[in-house]
């Protein structure tokens, strides 16, 4: 019973980390590297979850991916109430966190390199890959891993997309508020005491990691 | 009923042991049914609904967000009733002073309600001590959880000496003692709606599965969490 929503957490988290990993260094490219008409206005929405409570960037998706919201009447996102929904909700509350470590990352890769890159042949894609990139991955690498605790510890979006299924998704931190509840505060502690093992588990290896590469 | 039927039941988080237990027993009554539990604030279940969320039966611990879907159209025709209802009681701490009813209140430091703006058990308290004639003399001493929970975590660690609460959020704690119920009539009737709805994909098996609730196994289910028979209209 305690395990389920602990297994379910890591592969949310794991998910949306992966899809906050790509579109996150994405974003994080165009701001550092790019001019572009309403360049302002991405930034300022990428950043809107970091700001907004999650129960509203919650209700914002569901009026956006609901079988009655914008997107879901034309198609059927299928996203309310799955393991999708769930994804979807720590994606977008941890897309802040990798855009603006990566952009950061990105925006102190001296401009000189990629040029030089280019002058010697090399194509924008190229540059991207063989230099900016590179240069940036610890910063990167860094967006990477606060995007997932953040994924790991979402509960409001969470809760308003995916619902509190229990073994569908209920994720740990629904678990234990759905614990706490029904007054179940020894299943509440077990799962808190999870939690933080995971999570201090988490920066330890990062601390360590990051550590070695400085050495 | 022989092919597998998934049925999704948002019932609000105040049901969820009751709604546990009885959505296993409905499983075992209809083998090859699956019913999955969405439990959160009924406010929560209801904007979920708003937003086409899939699910198939609505309990509601609030019979305000209940008539708000209804008059949106939410519910199928004539499956809304009541379920079940509910009596506040006065707690104190097991080793708390030695409070028996509402009259002593006024001599003790404080006493938690919930928010009378957000939380229904809050908002039945207020309108027991104003026909008490105790609101006013209270206020000052009057402490707001923002959910029921948090008032009986309170009164659990002794942090306050008394506090108003559901009595099936009493029933789930070792660690306060219940020393007075208040009278029923003097606040609104506690009523906890449940109905099929609109959009179900199921509806027959949502149908079954409200008579099931609201038949003997799921009313004793429902009492035996320290839930009361719905309360009687009066014609």
């Amino acid at each position: 019973m305690m395990w389920g929503p602990v297994w379910l957490s890591l592969r949310v988290a794991a998910s949306a980390t992966a899809l906050a990993l790509v579109v996150g260094t994405v974003l994080a490219w165009l701001l550092a590297r790019r001019e572009f008409l309403g360049k302002h206005a991405l930034e300022t929405i990428t950043y809107m979850p970091l700001v907004l409570p999650p129960t509203v960037v919650g209700f914002l998706l569901l009026a956006v991916v609901g079988r009655n919201g914008l997107l879901g009447m034309l198609v059927d996102t299928g996203l309310t109430f799955t393991f999708g929904g769930a994804v979807l909700a720590s994606t977008v509350v941890a897309l802040p966190l990798m855009v603006q470590t990566a952009r950061a990352a990105m925006t102190e890769v001296n401009p000189e390199l990629e040029q030089a890159a280019a002058v010697m042949g090399a194509s924008g894609w190229q540059v991207l890959w063989l230099v900016t990139l590179p240069l940036a991955r610890r910063g990167i690498a860094t967006g990477a891993v606060l995007s997932y605790a953040r994924a790991l510890g979402e509960f409001g979006a969470t809760l308003m997309v995916a619902g509190n299924i229990p073994g569908r998704t209920q994720t740990v931190p629904l678990a234990i508020y759905t614990a706490v509840q029904t007054n179940d505060m020894m299943r509440a502690n077990m799962l808190v005491l999870v939690m933080t093992v995971i999570a201090f588990a988490i920066v330890w290896v990062t601390q360590t990691v990051n550590g070695n590469d400085d050495e | 009923m022989s092919r597998p039927q998934t049925l999704t039941v948002s019932a609000a988080a105040s049901l969820t042991d009751a709604f546990t237990e009885i959505t296993e027993a409905f499983e075992a009554a209809n083998p090859g049914v699956t019913v999955e539990l969405n439990l959160a604030a009924s406010g929560v279940l209801a904007q979920q609904i708003r937003q086409g969320a899939p699910a198939d039966v609505f309990a509601s611990a609030s019979a305000v967000v209940m008539d708000g879907l209804e008059a949106e159209g939410f519910l199928a025709d004539g499956t809304r009733q009541d379920i079940a209802a509910n009596r506040i009681v006065l707690v104190t701490p097991l080793d708390g002073p030695p409070v028996t009813g509402l009259q002593d209140l006024p001599d003790l430091p404080r006493v938690a309600i919930g928010d009378p703006a957000l939380v229904p058990a809050g908002m039945y308290a207020q309108e027991s001590l104003q026909a008490a004639g105790l609101w006013d003399p209270l206020e000052a001493q009057l402490l707001y959880g923002e959910t029921v929970r948090q008032v009986l975590a309170w009164v659990e660690a002794g942090e306050v000496p008394a506090g108003i609460v559901f009595v099936t959020d009493a029933h789930t704690s070792q660690r306060v003692r219940v020393v007075a119920e208040l009278p029923p009539e003097s606040h609104q009737p506690i009523r906890y709606p449940i109905a099929v709805l609109g959009k179900s994909d199921a509806p027959d098996l949502a149908a079954s599965f409200v008579a099931f609730v609201t038949g003997p196994e799921g009313q004793a289910l429902l009492a035996s969490e320290g839930f009361s028979p719905p309360v009687e209209d009066v014609p």
